[in-house]
C-alpha cells in the first residue's frame, strides 16, 4: 500500500499494484473490509467487490495487457454515505463506445465483454476519462 | 440420493463431479470465482468432462458459490456451446439471488436452463 488514512468514519488507501494475486487480493480485503466496518449491507459488498474485481480485471488485462512491468493504481475512499474507487493502468486506454453491448441478442453468446456492463449496473456511476485508461466508479449507500 | 463420485475428481481439482443416471453433475470447490487461473482450470476439467461424453448430460451447480466474475460468465458460455455443440444438455441450479441477478442483468437467464433446485434441474433433462 502507498498510503491509507483511516478512522471510524472513514479510509482511504491508495495501492500501487502489480499483476500479483496476493497483493491484488490484500488491496481488495483492506477496501472491503473498511466497508463491512461502515456497516455496509451484504448486497452493497456483494455490488463493490463484482465492481472492484473487473475494474482491476480490466485494467490488468486489457489496459497493461499482462504486462509484468506495468502497475495499476487504485485509490479509494470510504464514508458512511458512499465509496468512491479510482483505477488507472498504464495502457493506452480505449473508446468505452466501441465496447460492443453483451446483452445484444447477436452478442449474448460471446464469451467475453461483460465486466463493464456489469460495473455500470452494479455502482451509482462510472466515468472513463481519456484517453481511457482510468476509471471513476461511485457506490452510493442507498436509504 | 446415491451419487457416485467420478474418478477424475482429485485433490488438486477446483471441481467436485459426481454421475447419477447418465447425468452428470458438477460442483464448485471455491466460494468465489474470481481468480482467472482457477476459472482457465475449471473451464479446461469441466470441459474435459464434456469431451468425454457422447452426448453430454451435465448439471452445474452453485451451491455455496458467493461471487463470480465476467470472466467465469464468459467459461460458461464456452462450455454452453461446446455442450450444445455435441447435442447435450446444460443445466444450472441452485444460484444465490445476488449472482443470479448478474445473470439477469447480462440477459444469461435466457441464454442458460436455469432451475432454482437441484432436483428440479435433474428433472428437467429429457
Amino acid at each position: 500500500m502507498t498510503s491509507a488514512h483511516s478512522s471510524s468514519e472513514s479510509f482511504s488507501g491508495c495501492f500501487e499494484l502489480h499483476n500479483r494475486p496476493e497483493d491484488i487480493q490484500r488491496a481488495e480485503r483492506s477496501v472491503l473490509s473498511a466497508i463491512e466496518q461502515l456497516e455496509y449491507d451484504r448486497a452493497s459488498v456483494f455490488a463493490i467487490r463484482l465492481a472492484l474485481e473487473e475494474a482491476l480485471n480490466n485494467a490488468f488485462k486489457h489496459g497493461n495487457k499482462g504486462d509484468p512491468a506495468k502497475q495499476v493504481r487504485l485509490h479509494c475512499r470510504v464514508d458512511p454515505k458512499a465509496v468512491v474507487i479510482e483505477i488507472e493502468d498504464e495502457g493506452d486506454g480505449f473508446d468505452p463506445h466501441s465496447v460492443p453491448d453483451p446483452t445484444e441478442q447477436e452478442n449474448v453468446e460471446i464469451p467475453s465483454g461483460r465486466g463493464l456492463t456489469l460495473m455500470r449496473a452494479f455502482m451509482t456511476e462510472v466515468v472513463i476519462s481519456p484517453p481511457g485508461n482510468r476509471v471513476h466508479m461511485k457506490y452510493v449507500r442507498p436509504g | 440420493m446415491d451419487r457416485k463420485p467420478m474418478a477424475n475428481t482429485s485433490a488438486t481439482s477446483r471441481l467436485r463431479v459426481s454421475e447419477h443416471e447418465g447425468i452428470t453433475r458438477v460442483e464448485f470447490v471455491d466460494r468465489n470465482i474470481l481468480d482467472e487461473a482457477n476459472i482457465q482450470q475449471i473451464g479446461a476439467e469441466i470441459s474435459r468432462i464434456v469431451d468425454s461424453k457422447t452426448q453430454p448430460k451435465i448439471l452445474i451447480s452453485f451451491d455455496n458459490v458467493d461471487h463470480l466474475s465476467s470472466a467465469a460468465l464468459g467459461t460458461l458460455i464456452t462450455i454452453n456451446n461446446r455442450v450444445r455443440s455435441k447435442d447435450g444438455q446444460l443445466r444450472l441450479a441452485n444460484i444465490d439471488p445476488q449472482i443470479y441477478e448478474v445473470f439477469i442483468i447480462t440477459k444469461l437467464n435466457k441464454l442458460f436452463q436455469i432451475h432454482q433446485t437441484t432436483q428440479q434441474a435433474l428433472a428437467s433433462f429429457s
